[in-house]
């Protein structure tokens, strides 16, 4: 059995398992962070994005090993972010779950958007999300949340 | 007034309990699907019993301890169980008021509920729920006549909160049944067939060996086949290897033939539907000529593909055989029939089966949430004393679970010289809706869960006959409201049809309404009358005149600005329920792509309790229906279905998301009316008539896909 470490929310993680596993999978399994969803592992829908050096990252289909050094961030740790904070609050206030499966998912991609555009417009909400599916329809409360957690932020 | 909640369980203590530290459990038989029906009740349960929504739990349902109330769909929850967890909380008001005018020696009129704490007004006096009722039973039975709150002194009812668990939801706590985690729990996932009529000849004997020498356990039961072990993905892998390790036979595979002409075609059985949208046991009478006094004819026939539910997570189940039974957590919406259909498919006493609900992701209808629960007890059957989580793949979601079937309508209407409705027919082709897992004669309960039929010794197949109640199935809402003189309405249930068919979110609603609602636009052409006016002149209902009004006034259809069209759509879910109006303004690009700019929803769901839930239902359902008319549908060759995943089946995303104003009616103090499906065929149908109004397109065939727009426009 391989071990490696994973930096996961800051903190360095020791992995005991194959390094060929897919990410999502150790961060829920063995790291027991069960904010990344598991929804297509096809990298099709956005249930499992985390942060990965401040990116929004699929981890579904890729081996665990290839994040190893890297800083990888998840929906849990997202309230101690800036962003991530403005985003949960943002969505609370819009109501812009119903399910809430493709949830996390979706804060991750607002955060990592909100990030480097501080003041996306629609079409840039819109690319934001393109890896990200929803079947309850909640994108129009999500597009307000993210426009809300953008206006927040710039009152910070 | 009736209801079947209460009926079932009629006493206090099946509803709620007032926990000694002050908190309130409100037990239902209704599950959260994402509908927020939790919160909405905790809204109802809070206002009548006077405390704040946070001091109220609302318990997951679980077989034996919570009200049996069927199952959680045909937008049937607030108007069962909100009513029947209002009653209970007044009656427990009611209840613990008496003991405590008692108790406190003052004439009950005198007391004031704030925060729980019951107060008099004339001696100062006060006892909270928690001393009177802390930890007791009740023992009364809930009070069907009690008085509720009078809608004007509503304080929580009506208003605006975050939906209960959203907190969670936003920072990943939130524990999904596909979360659940307990020691030893072993991962499984099913090797399924290439499709339905394949079945497993033989698995390599060598292949199984290096498995199970990996650690794996290997469940088989005739063609079931599944893996389990302790590490998620190396079940995975297992199950790819096992799979490419088994002998099928594949038979001559799935029917290919063009599904709306087997729609026409195969046999079935029609029944006329009545107006008020019940099919009758007698002969359907044939069509006659158009009436002597009709100016104009027309006659058209629009259809619908197979829609998949596409849940974001695929399906789970957990199952843990013990020495005395059996525990499942399912994310069913049918907790009870599920009990029912595993007890008699496992052969075991049904009190011995416990089944609890847990959080799945939306499932809007008959997905595979039951299948998969079976699933997990048949593997935890095979390995006793192992708890069992096992997951659906997506490609088994996508391939296995149930659809909503293809379905076709033709209709018939004719005008008179003022340009009003004279004659109208109307005749719905389809598949079943209603294969939902429930014990019955001949194995039912095993024939209608997927892997019942699999097994060794597999029941005969459970063939459904056509739904005789009230806009249930195919013919739901056929039966148009609008006040045509005369209306011939017939359901065909269609025989031999090559997918597997159950409930979906409106079940035959979306179609129909699609269809009537298009039909009144191409009539209201010819009458040369504007599509608004037009269902206005055949309009009485004051309700329904005023959600048209009300989207239509906000966005005017008759005036679409240049280069875009615009369109409307109407209806009363199942003509009983709640009520919507959808106008959308639309753009079709030289690619012959749609994009959606507005649209407004008028929605009148009788009193409205937690109204940004309620706006919730609408939003979301319009933005499911335009999925389903413009993006998709299931796919299919003799092989297997096509459509396995979300590139070949693709919905609608976040890049076509158009502005969306959601206006609700206020009606304090009229009774609830289910909204969980009220907008999705007006939207479709809206989304139609705008293409119409954009293009001059007539699209009568959903999906309306660049494809679909360019033949169009070819045949035109
Ligand atoms: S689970 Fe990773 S994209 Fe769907
Ligand atoms: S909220 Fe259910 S899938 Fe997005």
């Amino acid at each position: 059995m391989d071990c490696y470490t994973l930096t996961v929310n800051g903190e360095v993680r020791e992995i005991a398992g194959d390094e060929a596993t897919p990410l999502v999978f150790v961060l829920r399994n063995d790291l027991d962070l069960i904010g990344a969803k598991l929804g297509c592992g096809l990298e099709q829908c956005g249930a499992c994005a985390v942060l990965v050096d401040g990116e929004a990252t699929l981890c579904c289909n890729r081996p665990a090993g290839e994040f190893a050094g890297k800083q990888i961030t998840t929906v849990e740790a997202l309230s101690e972010d800036t962003e991530g904070a403005a985003v949960q609050v943002a969505f609370i206030a819009e109501g812009a779950a119903q399910c809430g499966y493709c949830t996390a998912g979706l804060v991750v991609a607002a955060t990592a958007l909100l990030k480097k555009t501080p003041k996306p417009d629609r079409q840039e909400i819109a690319s934001g999300l393109e890896d990200h599916l929803c079947r309850c329809g909640s994108h129009a409360r999500v597009i307000r949340a993210i426009e809300r957690a953008s206006e927040t932020l710039a009152h910070v | 007034m009736s209801n079947p909640g209460l009926n079932g369980h009629p006493t206090l203590d099946e509803w709620i309990a007032i926990k000694a530290d002050g908190r309130i459990a409100v037990k239902t038989g209704k599950v959260d699907i994402g509908q927020r029906i939790s919160t909405a009740l905790a809204m109802i349960a809070a206002e009548e019993l006077d405390v704040p929504v946070d001091r109220i739990d609302v318990i997951r349902t679980v077989t034996g301890e919570a009200p049996d109330e069927g199952i959680t769909s045909g937008s049937n929850s607030m108007m069962e169980s909100g009513v029947a967890v209002r009653l209970a909380a007044a009656t427990a008001r009611r209840h613990m008021l008496a003991q405590a005018a008692e108790q406190l020696d003052v004439d009950i009129d005198s007391l004031d509920v704030e925060d729980g704490l019951i107060q008099s007004r004339n001696t100062n006096r006060s006892v909270r729920y928690e001393e009177i009722q802390g930890d007791k039973l009740f023992e009364v039975d809930v009070n069907p006549d009690t008085d509720t709150k009078s809608p004007e002194a509503h304080r929580i009812v009506g208003g605006k909160i975050a939906p209960l668990d959203l907190s969670e939801i936003v920072t990943g706590e939130y524990r999904f049944l596909h979360d659940v985690k307990v020691p030893g729990m072993l991962h499984a996932r099913v090797v399924r067939p290439p499709h339905y009529e394949a079945r497993l000849v033989s698995v390599d004997a060598d292949a199984t060996e290096r498995l199970r020498e990996s650690g794996m356990d290997i469940v088989q039961d005739g063609s079931f086949l599944a893996v389990a072990g302790r590490d998620e993905f190396a079940v995975i892998r297992a199950a790819e290897r096992l799979f490419g390790a088994c002998a099928w036979n594949t038979g001559p595979g799935l029917v290919e033939a063009d599904i709306y002409e087997s729609l026409a075609s195969n046999t079935r059985e029609s029944r006329p539907v009545e107006s008020d949208g019940v099919p009758q046991d007698k002969p359907v009478t044939p069509l006659a000529d158009p009436p002597k006094s009709a100016t104009a004819t027309l006659e058209a026939r629009y259809d619908k593909p197979y829609h998949a539910h596409g849940s974001m997570g695929p399906s789970a189940g957990f199952a843990l055989r013990t020495e005395s039974g059996l525990e499942v957590k399912s994310h069913s919406q049918g907790v009870y029939f599920l009990r029912s259909a595993i007890a008699e498919a496992l052969d075991m006493d049904e009190d011995t089966v416990r089944i609890e609900h847990m959080p799945g992701a939306g499932c809007y209808g008959h997905n595979g949430a039951d299948d998969a629960a079976f699933d997990a007890a048949l593997i935890a059957c095979a390995l006793p004393g192992h708890p069992i989580l096992l997951k659906w793949t997506r490609e088994e979601e996508h391939s296995w679970a149930p659809y909503a079937t293809a379905m076709s309508m033709k209709l018939r209407g004719s005008l008179d010289a003022d340009g009003k409705v004279l004659d109208w027919n109307h005749e719905s082709y389809g598949d079943t809706f209603m294969m939902r897992p429930r014990s019955g004669p001949n194995r039912a309960g095993a024939a209608r869960l997927l892997s019942g039929r699999y097994r060794d010794d597999p029941p005969p197949k459970f063939v459904a006959g056509p739904t005789m109640g009230r806009h249930v199935g195919i013919h739901r809402n056929l039966d148009p409201l609008y006040d045509f003189p005369q209306k011939r309405l017939v359901k065909n249930l269609v025989r031999d049809l090559p997918l597997r068919t159950s409930a979906l979110r409106t079940l035959g609603a979306f179609a129909n309404i699609f269809a009537i609602e298009c039909f009144m636009d191409e009539l209201a052409e010819v009458a040369g009358v504007d599509p608004v006016t037009f269902r206005l002149n055949h309009l009485t209902d004051p309700r329904a005149r005023e959600v048209i009004e009300a989207a239509t006034s906000r966005l005017d259809v008759s005036t679409p600005p240049e280069g875009r069209g615009r369109g409307v759509g109407f209806a009363q879910y199942k003509n009983l329920k709640a009520y919507a109006a959808v106008a959308v303004e639309l753009e079709v690009t030289n690619a012959a792509e749609i994009v959606l700019h507005r649209a407004v929803l008028a929605g009148d769901a009788g009193e409205i309790v937690d109204r940004d839930g309620l706006a919730a239902q609408y939003d979301g359902g319009f933005l499911q229906a335009a999925s389903w008319a413009m993006a998709e549908q299931v796919t299919w060759d003799r092989d297997g279905i096509t459509s396995r995943d979300w590139e070949t089946y693709p919905i609608l995303g976040f890049e076509n998301v158009p502005e969306l104003e959601t206006v609700l009616i206020e009606r304090p103090g009229v009774p609830f009316l289910g909204a969980g499906e009220a907008v999705s065929g007006p939207s479709g149908a809206a989304i139609a008539n705008a293409i119409y109004s954009a293009t001059g397109l007539r699209l009568r065939r959903m999906p309306f896909t660049p494809d679909a727009l360019r033949a169009a426009a070819m045949d035109a």
